[in-house]
């Protein structure tokens, strides 16, 4: 298949796998930021395959995962109200929050639906127009946009029965969170290529240029994942530390200015929660004030509650890199995909749920 | 608290929470050897006959899709449980559940393509039964249908034997994405058409060719990793498969990366993986590509004895990981 199979190819990988071989001199550390790297390292297999002084290690950055629970906990409410049809991302279903899931919710006969996109939750609230329908949004940089251009397209078209819980997060603020807790020591950060597809790579710049430590944005295919491993290990023996495209088919130093564009118009930056990091800085996305009627916390009388996290979960730990799943005395006892305990056993994109899946044994 | 338990789609989707849920709520109650021995159908002796019986029920959203309907997947679906059981199928009961107010049209559609499907598979359909509820109750029509056959070579999931060659019949993962491309909202043109089709008439070729087929089983619900896993732990042995070898059209990985995912979990409606004796599988292997749905044929690893009850997979780029039964639901309704 063009533009996967030569991202694909063993000689390519062998080749590369060398040359990492022949650089990796001392135990060394990258973190892969992204969830769609997480996966991928386990997909394939990559993870045994890399010479044993190169550790790679997960960060923060699965979105289904980072929503705390309190998030879900409002979903949930919300479904319970009177004409409510709650649509969102399939990961969000089995999710638990504190006493359900929004799989669980739907068996009990709430309306809860899955879609691709969050542009078809509009086709959903006009074929309702009795119906309020709530898009539970939940995300990094690569989603925004869209959320962005949903709400754009609500007003534009006048459906007011739209509304959305906006649980966006920023990624740049969740990695100077993780440096400045300062728990892991990181040689470098392998960073997710859609995101700089929107973002660019001026955001990562603070990283090398105030923690000395290299990035590279990163592709998803095999090929691309060693090839940014390569790289960072290049930036090592050089003694630099920059910010690096390896992803460079699709992603420009100033990202995609309309996706931005989008983004800024609709939201603006605000503090967040993060599941395992707590509350970060200017690191999440709200409405602004022009499309406050759109939030449906507020339409619907919504409070966020404290979140509670599970007892022994660790979660929190794994999403800041700290512990392995197999650390956790959950792992694959009492949490498992079937019954997980934490987002991170749950997610398709969760460090837990890779671990489980892929490499158990 | 504990909230109380309910049935989840998941439940119903062949993977994980439907092999618990005959496990621990099906099996502890109907304590029947045969039932317990967890194969597509049962084989039953009456007399001197051994006989496989096999029963199914089809609720596929959309009912009409690429390649095929409800009325033939309903008809296939049952030939194909009686065929994997090593048994030639003969005769088919099939129940029509009906939402008042259905198209007669539709109907008629339907009923004559379960027409061309039983003459094509060589069935006869000698029992039935029609009814309808009340709008709403269910969702336009449910089929289910089931079936009786002679056997001719007795297999089970049980029986794979270490060095087993694993053989499959062609590309896997068009059933779900066609019905996946059809699915309201998803608006994905994929250019793939249903596998849906009988498989009794290339089993059979398979038979003669060679005595020393082992398992037989259709990867449908869950997909092949679900089917592996399954044979695995029934027959407690290891599983070794090569991704490059499992034959994949590029449509279907297209779709399967855009949507995030895996052609081992989607399900199949005509596709069969053939366990045999390693002298034997060139054999099977020739059986199957002079066959119209056999054509595509490919071998696609082996059995091995460890690590027990697991599949493991060399991937595409040469690296190893373990490929485990479907968890959750993929897509709904698909069959």
């Amino acid at each position: 298949m063009k533009f996967v199979d030569e991202f694909q190819d063993p000689r390519l990988v062998k080749g590369l796998l060398k040359e990492i071989d022949a650089l990796a001199s001392r135990n060394t550390t990258f973190m892969e930021v992204c969830g769609t790297h997480t996966m991928a390292l386990f997909r394939y297999g990559l993870r045994a395959m890399l010479p044993k002084l190169v550790k790679i290690i997960s960060g923060p950055g699965c979105p289904v995962c980072v929503t705390p629970m309190n998030i879900l906990d409002a979903a949930i409410e919300a479904v319970h109200k009177k004409g409510v049809i709650l649509v969102t991302f399939g990961d969000m279903m089995r999710v638990p929050g504190s006493m359900s899931s929004l799989e669980a919710e739907r068996a009990l006969g709430s309306d809860v639906r899955v879609v691709y996109s969050g542009l078809d939750s509009l086709g959903i609230a006009e074929r309702n127009p009795d119906k309020k329908v709530i898009f539970l949004g939940v995300g990094f940089e690569t989603t925004s946009p869209s959320i962005a251009c949903t709400v754009l397209e609500a007003a534009r078209r006048g459906i007011d029965n739209f509304k959305l819980i906006a649980a966006h997060k920023l990624i740049p603020p969740a990695m100077k969170a993780l440096l400045e807790a300062g728990e892991v020591k990181l040689d470098g950060f392998i960073c997710p290529g859609h995101v700089s597809a929107i973002i660019g790579s001026e955001p990562y710049e603070f990283i090398p240029k105030k923690y000395g430590i290299p990035c590279v944005i990163s592709g998803f295919e095999p090929v691309d994942i060693l090839q940014s491993v390569l790289l960072l290990l290049r930036q090592i023996v050089d003694c630099v530390s920059r910010v690096e495209i390896q992803y460079s088919r699709s992603v420009k130093s100033d990202g995609n200015p309309i996706a931005k564009r989008y983004i800024s118009e609709v939201f603006k930056i605000s503090d967040s929660d993060w599941r395992g990091l707590g509350r970060i800085p200017a690191s999440g996305l709200v409405l602004r004030e022009r499309f406050e009627g759109y939030d449906a916390l507020r339409d619907l009388d919504i409070e966020l509650k404290e979140s509670v996290e599970p007892p022994d979960c660790m979660c929190g730990e794994i999403l800041r890199g700290v512990r392995s799943p197999s650390e956790c005395g959950l792992f694959g006892s009492s949490c498992t995909p079937e019954r997980p305990v934490g987002p991170c056993m749950v997610s398709s994109e969760g460090t837990c749920a890779a671990y489980y899946r892929y490499a158990r044994h | 608290m504990a909230p109380e338990e309910r049935i989840l789609l998941a439940h119903g989707a062949g993977g994980k929470l439907t092999r618990q849920f005959v496990e621990q709520d099906i099996l502890t109650r109907f304590r029947s050897l045969i039932l317990g021995r967890l194969d597509d159908g049962a084989v039953l002796t009456l007399g001197d006959m051994r006989l496989a019986y096999s029963t199914d029920s089809f609720v596929v959203d959309p009912l009409f899709f690429r390649g095929g309907d409800i009325g033939k997947l309903a008809i296939n679906g049952t030939v194909n449980d009686i065929a994997m059981c090593g048994a030639i199928p003969m005769y088919l009961t099939s129940s029509l559940i009906m939402e008042e107010g259905f198209p007669l049209a539709d109907l008629r559609r339907i009923l004559n393509s379960m027409q061309d499907a039983s003459a094509e598979a060589n069935v006869e359909i000698v029992a039935g039964d029609t009814k309808v509820v009340s709008a709403g109750s269910v969702d336009k029509i449910f089929i289910n249908t089931s079936g009786l056959g002679i056997v001719e070579k007795e297999v089970s999931g049980s029986n794979a034997k270490v060095g087993d060659k694993i053989i499959i019949n062609g590309f896997i993962g068009d059933h779900g994405v066609a019905i996946l491309s059809e699915r309201e909202g998803l608006d994905l043109k994929v250019p793939v058409s249903s596998d849906c089709a009988p498989l009794n008439g290339l089993v059979s070729s398979v038979l003669s060719a060679t005595k020393c087929v082992h398992v037989m089983r259709d990867p449908t619900r869950g997909g092949l990793a679900t089917t592996l896993n399954e044979i695995a732990i029934q027959s407690g042995i290891g599983i070794r498969i090569d991704e490059v070898a499992i034959p994949v059209r590029d449509s279907v990985r297209g779709a399967c990366e855009m949507l995030g995912l895996d052609p081992l979990y989607i399900a199949n409606e005509g596709k069969v993986v053939i366990f045999v004796s390693p002298d034997d599988a060139s054999r099977v292997l020739d059986a199957m590509r002079a066959h119209k749905y056999g054509a595509d044929a490919q071998l696609i690893g082996e059995v091995v004895t460890e690590p027990k009850g697991t599949v493991l997979m060399r991937t595409r780029i040469g690296g190893e990981r373990i490929v485990d039964m479907l968890v959750g639901e993929q897509l709904p309704r698909i069959c």
